[in-house]
This record gives structure tokens, C-alpha cells and sequence, in this order.
């Protein structure tokens, strides 16, 4: 029975992340065009496009390989196991021991590696500088994030999701110097792993600063709209994992009570909420940078996330 | 169980009279890489049963060669099995692959003969037990590398390798003579055993430990001893170079791990320190050396410099908590250095499987030329895939594992109570994680630009696939590195005798964790399971399949490229290697090449072409080859006129050195 229960609340959780994606890109869409004094599309618009996309004929370049064809299936695959690993709602889930935090950023990375790929497959000038750029960007923004796990991980003697996440809702964390450190660096590495301004637009094309775009530019149709879903995903598991780690109150443990779930359901949707103003509001606020900028951008985070590490391993209290 | 051994190893040997004599014949081919895959295979047994324990003969054994009064030793213990495994694994795939890929060879009778001794002197060095026995195998499997490496000796740049290669080897087993000599102390205690007994007082230990990592690291190498190797390595037969990359390489991690976990003695701290320095900087530079190469077995060798790096990291971790008696961390860390010698002996060689079989499909081996080989070479370019995903380290393959248990153990060592280590330990983290993330950078670029894209040349457009034995062998090696990736606890627990008897601790049992997850430490702290994510990855991107073909549209059609409106027919408007690995030039490069970008732009009227020329520094060889060269040949210059004096000037110079002699035996005291 314990494991059915468990199986069903896995399940939730995976139909959660995927039903959630779209609506909290739509969402910040929807606020950056108020901000903006434009009226914006619907909220509902990405589900739209999604379903327009899938509807339609892919039309494929005349030498795409298999791999062209098999990477955006695996590219959702990947990036919808890591955001069903990452705690939304409810902690300690029934897989979630199949992969810490280092595992899903390294599941991440397999589906930037394929992803890469895929922009080098048709053979277009294009699809070639969005991969050279975005594996440029990610041979930073990698380690960075690893410096960062480093960090939580030393604070919380775990790299497992859940037990980080519970240890950051007990009072022994209290304030310290290597925890802001941190998230300003993984700040930093969410917007650049999502495409975000100031590091890319994605709302972009035909610009030769496109990097995110510019390398999935030949796909079409329901490749594409799995690619697009993919990123939503994306962008949905770094706001959580900011979330669960940063402010993880409202997240019920394995051991709570079914009420207690809906709690943990509404301070995950006010969680999204606050965090696609957020970021609506600093895309607003900032201007994008000339691509030779990034590396001085994610070389910060690096920075930030070795001198955390640094502290602890001077001092377990800083 | 050595006896055994030994006699295969003799086999091996007599396949090369055998080769001498059959010469260049097409049964020659097929009799030493069959017979060869059979003896590497009875050994891979022979080292399988020794490390699982189930072999009670004695498994020591004294020949009557070499020293007199020492006789030659072997003996198989359980470090010893575990390289033997790695060594004869990669030896019995090669020997596989070469009974298709053998066949192209030019000159095979340059290479049948050396070949099988090139395996035997490996396995000799792994079987020695006393240092005499070690450093006549340790040259005979240099000396039988070199004679693969100028197989080809029509190239200059073969022999130019050919040459740097003799001299680093020659210079890497003086140095290691030395260490030997300085263990063995004044009485000449070759016997491995008599060394064990010994204990060098700190200042020697400390002497044999640099020597040792000179040593060693060359053959390994470790930056900046690793100038030979990215010019040796793909000098070779390609066979050849994944034996040299994928094994011989760990031979030489052999040779570290036997003289400093188990020679010397108890560690002291400050040994870990230089072994963390070395292999973090070693991993970064390897990288990015591959980064900016063209040539794919070029980039292939560096990338082998890159992970012997992660190695010495990972070996340097193990010292730091054997020197502080911490025994379980230790065993994690060596764990995961040594799984990673597993690991990356099988993603190499398969990554040179592929850069042979294209290079014998087209011809050549720079990537600008090749591309679009997906089409041609499909099986080639699937396995040469999956070695590239497992070499970035990427889940479920086995890559990430070992580098996860690197992470794993760093996360371990703030309880490490000395300073230096505190400061030490996550700057090498943040080296391995950058190392890591260029990586996979370094693999995209030589996947997608020698299996993806258009065809860059005609060659590349005229491809055809692989045989079926070189096919067989890469296949083999591919299914390896996902049974290491999904199910790592089996490997785990097939190690913990060789870590048990290095570091006197071993990491938990992993078999009877649920589900096959591996369990470093404890489950409440980490925990990985390969093969339940990639169950997760295959059900979840089949049910995106399956819905989207079922429930919306599964039409297809095909048409020209779209690149935003711009598609140029032509195939040279590809992005190419070059300028892919531009930004990673300019982010690192700058610095650690001192890449410059020279533009030269005709003037306006003018006709002539623009042209973009990229300036590479290697400031290793600029700065410790190039000035110990430059020396060498300014005293060889100057002691030159001592070969054209009179027969008088001899004569007193033989004079002057009799009394110089007198007198110091006069003087000493």
C-alpha cells in the first residue's frame, strides 16, 4: 500500500512538473509584457503553440541523421527525469535517492551534450555557432554549479536532494557568509543554463547573438515543440531547486500527513509565482551582453562558488 | 596461478619469431592477433580468478634470470590482478579489432613481430616482484612501443615522434632506477618484499616519491612530462595507440600506485599536495591541448593526458587520507582512481577503434576534412558515440561514475586536518569540474565534426564502413562501458581487495544495496542509480513518442536545409573544428596559449583574399624543452672539438685525470 502510495505520489509529481513548465513560462511572458505596458498573450499561449507545433509536419533537412531525430525525445527525457527528481511539493519521494544533486546536473549535461549536437548535425553555419557558443557557456557555467553543490553539500552533509532540502528548513543553518555566496552564483548559472538576458533571449532570432536558438534552428514541428517544452522544464526545475533549497518551507517531508500536502502544493505555486516576477522583472531591468561578456559573468559564479567552498573548508560555520 | 601467467606471457613471446618468420603474408596477420586475443583472453581469466580469490596454488614464483644472486621474481596480488584485468582486456579487444583492422596494413611485418611482445613486456611489469625484474620489463615495453610508434617511418613527423618518445622514456626509467636504487638502499634489496621490510628515513622517502612521479608520470603523462605522448600516441597503428593510451598508461599508474602505496610506506601529508597539483593541472591542460587539435587521434591522446590527470587527483586524495588514517575515505578515493583506470582503459581504446576505422575509411585524420561519416559509417559512428558520451563523463554510462566518486571523496575531505590540504583540495575540485565540463566540449566537437555535418572532402563523401572484427571489438567495448555505467556496485566490490590491501580500509559492500544503487558512504548522504535512470530515460522519451505519433502528427517530409533563409549548398559554409573551438580559445586560450588572432585584411580595391591567422603557443615546450634542447646542443657543439685534438692532448688528458682521481681518493676522507 506504502508503495503504491509512494509510486502515486512520484507520478504526481512528474505530471506536476509537466503540466506546471509551460504555464510558468507563459506566466513570465505574461508579466515582463505588463512591465513592458504591453498587453501580452494569454497565459495559456505556450500550451498553444505546443499543440500547434505538434500538429504540424516536420520538415526535415535532406542529410539530418537518426540523431537529428532521436535527440529531442531524449533531450525531453532527460530534462523531465532531472525536474521530477528535484523536490516540488513533497520531499523525500519514492526515486529520489536514483540521483542526487551532482546526477542531475550531470543528467542536464547530457542533454546540453546531445542538444550541442544536434546544432552540428545539418551542417549549417548557424546551428555550428549556437553549439560552439553554448558549450562555451556551459564549460563555465558546469563547474560553477559543481562549486555550488560543493558548497550545499559541505553545509548540509548530503548531496541528496531531499535531505539538503530538509536540512535547509531546520534552524541549525542559520545565516552564513557561503550560503549567499551561493545562491547569488547559482543565480547567476540558472540564468545562463536557461538562455535568459542577459546571457541570451530567447525570445530572439535572426540575430547573430542568438546562442540557445541559433542551435536548434533546423528543428520543426513536434521536434520542436519538445525541444520547447524541454526548455520550459528547464526553466521550471532551476526556479524549484532554487526554491527547495533557498526557501524551503512549505515542502511536506515523506513522513507528513496527506493535508499536509496541499500546503506544500500552494507555497510551490506562490514559490513559481514569486520567482517568475522575479526574473521577469530583472530581464526587464537589464540589458543583454556582447557574448565575449558571459565568460567574465560565469567566471563571477565560479569565483563565488569556489571561495564558498573555500570558506567551509576553513571553517564548517561560515 | 603465476605459472600460469608465465607461460602465456612465453606464448605471447613466441608469437613473435613466428610473425618474423610468416612475414608480411595475410596469414601472419590473422595467426598473431588470433592467437593473441586467446592468450590475452586466458589471462584476462587468469587475473580474474586471482582477484576474486579462488586460486589457492601459490601465486609467487622465482625464475633463475637476470641478477644472479637474485634470481627474477613474479607474483600476482591482488593490485597486481586488477591491472592485469585492465591490461589484457584492452589487449584482447585490440588483438580483436586488429584481425579486421591489421589487414589494411601496409608493412605488417613491421608491426606482427612487436606486437604480441609489446603485450607481454606489459604483463611482465605488472607480474614483477623485485625492482631488477621490473625495470627490464618496464624498458622492454617501451623499447616494443617505440618500434610500433615509427611502424610508419616514411612520415618525418613519425620519427620526430619516435625520437622525443625514446628519449622521454629513457629519461622516465633512469628516474625511476633511481627510485628503485634509493629503496633498495646500499645493500641492493631488489626483492619487492626486502623494500616492504625497510623503512626509507623521511628526506629519502620524500626523494623517491619526486623520482617516482617523474618516472611514472612520463610515462603516463602527467603535465609537463606529457610532451611525447600526443606525438607518439597517434603515431601508431591505431591498435597500437588504444594500447598505449588506453593501457600503457595505466601501467604507469601501475608503477605509481605499487612504489608509493605500497613500497614506501606510510605517507606523508605534504606527498599529497604535489600528486593534487599535479593532477588537477594535468586534467585542465590536457583538455585544453584536445580542445585546440585538430587531429582526431591527436585530440584523443590528449584526452588521454586529461584523465590520467583525474587519475593522480583522485590517487593524491587517497594519500592525503591514508597519510591522516582515514582509512574509509581512502578507500573511496582510490576507489574511484582505480575504477577510472577501469574505465577510461575501455572509452579509449574504443574512441581509437573509431579514429582507425575512419582513418582507414578516408584516409586521414584531420577533422576539418572528414564530416557527415553518420551516413557512411553508421555502426562506427553509434559505438565512436557512445565512447564520447562516456568519456564526458555523462550519465548512465560509466564515465560519470568514477567522477562522481572523485566528487564524492572530495566532499569527504574537510575532516582532513592540515591546512594546505584545506586550501588544496577544492581548488582541484573546481580544476576537475572545469576539466570535466570542457570535456564534453572537447567530445562534441570531435564527434560533430568528424561523424556530423556534410562531407568536407571527397574522401569523407566516399566512405564506407568498418569490418566486422573492428566492428565486433568496438561493439564489445561499447556494452562495457554501459554495464560499468548501470551497474558500478559489481565493479565497486570487485575492487575492495586491491584497495583493502593498499589503504587497509575498503568502501562499503554494494551488492545487496536495493534496486543496485551504489552507496559511498551512507544513503542519507549520496546515492546513484545507473541503471534506474537510464530505465527512467528510455520509458519516459518512449511515452513522448509514443503520444505525440499516436495522438498528434507523425508526417514527415524532407527539404533543404533552412538555416534561417541562408542555406548555401555549398559544403565549405559549415561551421568547421577551428572556429567551433573558438570561443574556448578565447576564454582560456589567451591565457594558457597565448592564442593571438592575426586578421589581414587587403586593402580596399585589392582583390586578394582576407586571411585570419591563429597564433598557438605551447609555452611547455617554449619554456623546458625547447631551452634543455638548446643546451644540449650548445655543449654538444662546444665538446665537439675534443674529438679532433692531437694524439699529445690525449694523452695529458689522460694524464690529468689519473692524478685528478689520485687526489680525490687522496682527499676523501
Amino acid at each position: 500500500m506504502a508503495v503504491i502510495r509512494d509510486f502515486a505520489f512520484q507520478g504526481m509529481q512528474m505530471l506536476l512538473v509537466l503540466l506546471l513548465a509551460p504555464l510558468l513560462t507563459g506566466f513570465v511572458r505574461k508579466v515582463k509584457a505588463r512591465l513592458l505596458r504591453r498587453q501580452g498573450p494569454p497565459l495559456i499561449q505556450p500550451y498553444l503553440d505546443l499543440i500547434r507545433l505538434t500538429r504540424k509536419d516536420v520538415v526535415l533537412a535532406d542529410n539530418a541523421s537518426w540523431l537529428f531525430r532521436v535527440i529531442p525525445y531524449f533531450v525531453f527525457a532527460t530534462t523531465w527525469i532531472a525536474a521530477s527528481l528535484v523536490p516540488t511539493f513533497r520531499s523525500g519521494l519514492m526515486f529520489s535517492w536514483s540521483a542526487d544533486l551532482i546526477a542531475i546536473i550531470a543528467v542536464l549535461g547530457s542533454a546540453r551534450f546531445f542538444l550541442a549536437l544536434a546544432g552540428l548535425d545539418v551542417g549549417t553555419s548557424f546551428g555550428g555557432i549556437g553549439s560552439s557558443r553554448e558549450v562555451m557557456i556551459a564549460s563555465l557555467a558546469e563547474p560553477a554549479m559543481l562549486m555550488i553543490v560543493f558548497t550545499l553539500a559541505l553545509i548540509a552533509g548530503s548531496t541528496q536532494l531531499s535531505t539538503m532540502s530538509a536540512f535547509m528548513n531546520s534552524p541549525e543553518v542559520g545565516l552564513r557568509v557561503s550560503l549567499g555566496l551561493g545562491l547569488v552564483a547559482l543565480i547567476i548559472v540558472a540564468i545562463a543554463e536557461n538562455a535568459r538576458i542577459p546571457v541570451d533571449n530567447p525570445a530572439t532570432h535572426l540575430e547573430l547573438t542568438m546562442v540557445h536558438e541559433a542551435m536548434v534552428l533546423e528543428y520543426s514541428g513536434r521536434h520542436l515543440a519538445l525541444i520547447e517544452l524541454s526548455a520550459a522544464l528547464k526553466l521550471l526545475l532551476y526556479v524549484s531547486l532554487i526554491a527547495c533549497l533557498f526557501v524551503p518551507w512549505g515542502i511536506s517531508p515523506a513522513t507528513a500527513e496527506p493535508k499536509l500536502l496541499i500546503v506544500g502544493v500552494a507555497a510551490y505555486a506562490a514559490k513559481l509565482a514569486v520567482g517568475g516576477i522575479l526574473l521577469a522583472v530583472f530581464e526587464t531591468a537589464i540589458a543583454k551582453m556582447r557574448v565575449f561578456r558571459v565568460p567574465a559573468f560565469l567566471g563571477a559564479a565560479l569565483m563565488l562558488g569556489l571561495l564558498a567552498t573555500l570558506l567551509l573548508f576553513v571553517s564548517r560555520s561560515f | 596461478m603465476v605459472v600460469y601467467a608465465l607461460y602465456s606471457v612465453a606464448a605471447l613471446l613466441a608469437l613473435a619469431p613466428i610473425a618474423i618468420l610468416l612475414g608480411a603474408s595475410a596469414r601472419a596477420t590473422v595467426a598473431v592477433y588470433g592467437l593473441s586475443l586467446v592468450v590475452t583472453l586466458i589471462l584476462v581469466i587468469i587475473a580474474l580468478l586471482s582477484l576474486f580469490g579462488y586460486t589457492t596454488a601459490s601465486s609467487s614464483v622465482t625464475l633463475p634470470l637476470g641478477l644472479p644472486w637474485l634470481g627474477a621474481h613474479f607474483r600476482i596480488d591482488a593490485v597486481a590482478a586488477f591491472f592485469l584485468v585492465v591490461v589484457n582486456l584492452g589487449g584482447a579487444a585490440a588483438s580483436l579489432f586488429a584481425l579486421g583492422y591489421g589487414r589494411h596494413e601496409h608493412s605488417p611485418q613491421r608491426v606482427l613481430p612487436f606486437y604480441p611482445v609489446y603485450l607481454a613486456a606489459m604483463n611482465l611489469v605488472l607480474m614483477a616482484d623485485d625492482a631488477f625484474s621490473f625495470l627490464v620489463s618496464w624498458e622492454f615495453m617501451s623499447l616494443t612501443s617505440w618500434a610500433l610508434v615509427i611502424a610508419h617511418h616514411q612520415l618525418r613527423e613519425n620519427l620526430r615522434a619516435g625520437y622525443i618518445y625514446l628519449l622521454m622514456a629513457s629519461f622516465g626509467t633512469l628516474a625511476l632506477l633511481l627510485s628503485f636504487g634509493l629503496l633498495a638502499g646500499p645493500d641492493g634489496n631488489y626483492a619487492f618484499d626486502a623494500i616492504r621490510a625497510s623503512h626509507p628515513s623521511t628526506g629519502l622517502a620524500a626523494l623517491v616519491l619526486i623520482l617516482t612521479i617523474v618516472g611514472a608520470g612520463s610515462k603516463a603523462g602527467l603535465v609537463p612530462l606529457h610532451a611525447w605522448l600526443p606525438l607518439a600516441h597517434p603515431a601508431a597503428p591505431s591498435h597500437v595507440s588504444a594500447l598505449m593510451s588506453g593501457v600503457m598508461t595505466k601501467v604507469a599508474v601501475y608503477g605509481f600506485v605499487r612504489i608509493v602505496f605500497d613500497l614506501l610506506g606510510t605517507p606523508a601529508w605534504w606527498w599529497s599536495i604535489v600528486v593534487l597539483a599535479v593532477g588537477g593541472i594535468t586534467a585542465v591542460m590536457g583538455v585544453l591541448y584536445a580542445l585546440m587539435q585538430r587531429d582526431l587521434k591527436r585530440v584523443l591522446a590528449y584526452s588521454t593526458i586529461e584523465n590520467i590527470g583525474i587519475i593522480f587527483a583522485a590517487l593524491g586524495l587517497a594519500l592525503a587520507f591514508k597519510a591522516y588514517g582515514m582509512p574509509l575515505a581512502a578507500a573511496l578515493a582510490l576507489t574511484s582512481g582505480l575504477f577510472h583506470v577501469f574505465n577510461h582503459s575501455l572509452f579509449k581504446s574504443l574512441l581509437f577503434f573509431g579514429a582507425g576505422a575512419v582513418l582507414n575509411a578516408t584516409g586521414t585524420r584531420d577533422m576539418e576534412k572528414l564530416g557527415g561519416l553518420i551516413h557512411r559509417m553508421p555502426h562506427t559512428s553509434f559505438v565512436f558515440l557512445v565512447g564520447c558520451v562516456a568519456i564526458s563523463a555523462l550519465p548512465p554510462l560509466n564515465g560519470f561514475v568514477s567522477e562522481w566518486l572523485t566528487f564524492q571523496a572530495i566532499l569527504l575531505s574537510p575532516q582532513l586536518p592540515s591546512w594546505g590540504l584545506k586550501l588544496m583540495v577544492p581548488a582541484v575540485g573546481a580544476l576537475l569540474a572545469l576539466s570535466a565540463a570542457l570535456a564534453a566540449a572537447c567530445f562534441v566537437r570531435a564527434f560533430g565534426f568528424t561523424f556530423l555535418g556534410r562531407a568536407r572532402s571527397t574522401v569523407a563523401s566516399g566512405a564506407k564502413e568498418t569490418d566486422g572484427f573492428s566492428l565486433a571489438a568496438m561493439y564489445f567495448l561499447a556494452a562495457a562501458c554501459l554495464i560499468a555505467g548501470i551497474v558500478p556496485g559489481l565493479f565497486i566490490d570487485a575492487l575492495a581487495p586491491v584497495v583493502q590491501s593498499l589503504v587497509g580500509g575498503r568502501m562499503p559492500v554494494q551488492t545487496g544495496v536495493e534496486w543496485m544503487s551504489i552507496v559511498p558512504i551512507a544513503e542519507s548522504r549520496s546515492s546513484y542509480n545507473g541503471l534506474l535512470l537510464m530505465a527512467f530515460m528510455i520509458i519516459s522519451g518512449m511515452i513522448a513518442a509514443f503520444a505525440i505519433h499516436r495522438l498528434a502528427s507523425d508526417k514527415l517530409r524532407r527539404g533543404p536545409a533552412w538555416g534561417c533563409g541562408y542555406p548555401d549548398p555549398s559544403q565549405a559554409t559549415q561551421y568547421t573544428a577551428d572556429s567551433f573551438a573558438q570561443p574556448i580559445r578565447r576564454v582560456f586560450g589567451t591565457v594558457v596559449f597565448r592564442a593571438r588572432e592575426i586578421g589581414d585584411m587587403p586593402p580596399p580595391g585589392s582583390t586578394a583574399p582576407a586571411r585570419l591567422t591563429v597564433e598557438l603557443r605551447d609555452l611547455i615546450w617554449d619554456t623546458l624543452y625547447a631551452p634543455i634542447a638548446l643546451g644540449v646542443a650548445f655543449a654538444a657543439e662546444r665538446l665537439n672539438h675534443l674529438q679532433f685534438l692531437t694524439i699529445r692532448s690525449y694523452l695529458s688528458l689522460v694524464f690529468a685525470a689519473l692524478v685528478f682521481l689520485l687526489l680525490v681518493l687522496a682527499i676523501w676522507p
